[in-house]
């Protein structure tokens, strides 16, 4: 099997550089809004925590709010990504290029998840002036920083694809991913929460994401974090699956 | 001549329940300036999209220089260049960047002296810098013909080149076809300008409803099914037809000046010498005589309303 590998280069590199022209929405907005959450959680309302579990609370909101950012930015990227030629019409160019399914999507979740690494990396460097850090287990934080953002983007990818309008594509990271991340313990140790609703929290996809990746800090998780990078794993799997079912039936690409 | 294009049966159903195509078969030839003529939703643009991997087929076959356009998409893909009808360009890229972009995408390496070429073809070389959202109408379309160009196909598709594009760019445009034919690209050309037809091609294909009509050599075309007019001018205005005169297919023009007779062109007996002979025997007197061969918008136009009655 042959790969155009210079279309997925030409893709990704068109992709950079929109990332790049668009600087301040991509990389300093998030900055600024990670910052502000620990100005008021961290310093504001973390200096009447004492700790969780032995970690700071400030140091202990880090990998929380790190993933809240991945998952935003790695669905809105890509899910931007895609449905802009779809919406101005350029994509009758991807559709005519020799170019297969495999290659599209590794170039444009390539482009959204190298974004959502490099977004994940300023705020990690962002947080160490604000609190102290340590990562016990760096390959497997950097494991789960990219897993994560390119499970995401994929999402994205899904969402720009079912999406006919602007309002759709902020509609999933607005109403699911948003509640979903806030819920899933970025700002607290589940262990915290009342047993019955303990049991009702697993059921959301972030508690897993969270747990494995602050684990990965400070040794600590709600759950094991073998647990986690499984869920991780199998969401990366169905995704791919909606992927490949989009490019089998033309789903809203091709008539 | 070898045929470059081929397709088969090829059907298109949308979900809409619409169907764009019904069966059609045609085949291009290596070399050929090809136009495809029908009017507005007559199937122009689905036969196309098709062709180049845009719309999903519901039926037949199409290969591209012997490659199939779904299992071998890639060998038929590569092989061609498309410049839509609509003006679908990204805004806030450069000219050279977006053209760039698509030698990328179609898989040829980088060559900054080729994309120079077809930048300095197209008048768009001093733009080469610019952002496309700042460019005029024109020179998007241009810009979107240097996309398709930037890979060098040895088959150019045309939707509607010129819509909307003023008559001195059109001419470039013309000269631009022309110099890619010469060249060896293949060009197929959909139009509802009939001049564009009559004046690039070498067939043409008339499509309406979804299904072609007619497929001949442009000459053979014009010649076959030509009318020709025959005007003359008289010296004294009549009032009708005289009676004597009626078994010709005469019609009065310009308030009675102009008699006009309509005949076939190829056919072994066109009438002329009889009817100038009928005209002497009842006293008309003609100063002047034009004969004018039917365009192939009348053709075209005949066909189209042929096909509907």
């Amino acid at each position: 099997m042959t790969v155009n590998v210079r279309a997925i280069r030409a893709i990704y590199v068109f992709e950079m550089a929109r990332t790049f022209r668009t600087l301040l929405q991509s990389i300093i907005s998030p900055v600024i809004s990670t910052s502000l959450y620990f100005v008021v959680f961290g310093a504001a309302i973390g200096s009447r925590i004492t700790s969780v579990e032995g970690v700071s609370y400030g140091a202990f909101i880090v990998p929380g709010l790190i993933m809240l950012s991945l998952l935003t930015q790695s669905i809105s990227n890509a899910s931007f990504g895609i449905y802009f030629p779809k919406f101005t019409g350029t994509i009758y160019e991807l559709l005519s290029a020799p170019i297969s399914a495999f290659e599209i999507v590794t170039a444009y979740v390539g482009a959204a998840a190298t974004k959502s690494i490099m977004l994940g990396l300023i705020i990690l460097a962002t947080a160490a002036l604000f609190v102290p850090l340590r990562i016990e287990h760096p390959f497997v934080m950097l494991l789960f920083l990219v897993l994560t953002s390119v499970t995401f983007s994929l999402l994205g990818f899904i969402i720009g694809i079912w999406a006919d309008g602007f309002e759709k594509l902020q509609l999933v990271p607005l109403l699911i991913v948003t509640p979903l991340t806030f819920l899933g313990g970025s700002f607290y140790s589940i262990s915290m929460l009342p047993p019955a609703w303990q049991t009702v929290t697993l059921f959301n996809p972030v508690v897993y994401l969270v747990s494995g990746f602050r684990w990965s800090f400070y040794g600590i998780a709600d759950v094991s974090v073998g647990v986690s990078l499984l869920m991780t794993l199998l969401f990366l799997a169905v995704f791919l699956a909606v992927v490949w079912w989009i490019f089998k039936t033309g789903y809203r690409v091709k008539s | 001549m070898s045929s470059v294009i081929s397709i088969q049966q090829l059907s298109k159903t949308y979900e809409s329940g619409f169907q764009a195509l019904k069966g059609i078969d045609l085949s291009i030839e290596k070399g050929e300036i090809f136009a495809l003529l029908g009017p507005n939703g007559a199937g122009k643009t689905t036969l196309i999209s098709i062709v180049c991997g845009i719309v999903n087929p519901s039926g037949g076959t199409v290969t591209v220089a012997g490659h199939d356009i779904v299992r071998d998409f890639r060998a038929a893909r590569s092989q061609i260049g498309l410049v839509p009808q609509e003006l679908t360009t990204d805004a806030f890229e450069t000219v050279w960047d977006t053209v760039s972009f698509s030698r990328g995408l179609f898989g040829k390496p980088r060559d900054p002296a080729h994309i120079e070429r077809v930048l300095k073809d197209l008048s768009l070389w001093e733009k080469r810098d610019s952002k496309i959202m700042t460019l005029s109408g024109g020179m998007k379309r241009r810009v979107l013909i240097a996309k398709a160009l930037s890979h060098e196909p040895d088959i150019l598709f045309l939707d509607e080149p010129t819509a909307g594009v003023d008559v001195e760019l059109r001419r470039g445009m013309w000269n631009v076809v022309r110099a890619l034919q010469a060249r060896g690209v293949t060009i197929i050309l959909t139009t509802h300008y009939i001049e564009e037809a009559e004046e690039m091609a070498d067939r043409i294909g008339i499509i309406s409803r979804g299904e072609i009509i007619l497929v001949e050599e442009k000459a053979e075309l014009m010649r076959k099914l030509g009318k020709k007019q025959l005007t003359l001018q008289l010296q004294q205005p009549l009032d009708a037809v005289p009676p004597g005169l009626s078994e010709f297919a005469l019609t009065l023009g310009a308030g009675g000046r102009e008699l006009v007779y309509t005949y076939d062109a190829n056919a072994a007996r066109t009438g002329i010498n009889t009817l100038i002979a009928a005209l002497g025997t009842a006293g008309i007197a003609f100063k002047d005589v034009e004969t004018r061969q039917s365009t192939l918008e009348e053709i075209f136009v005949g066909l189209v309303q042929e096909q509907r009655s």
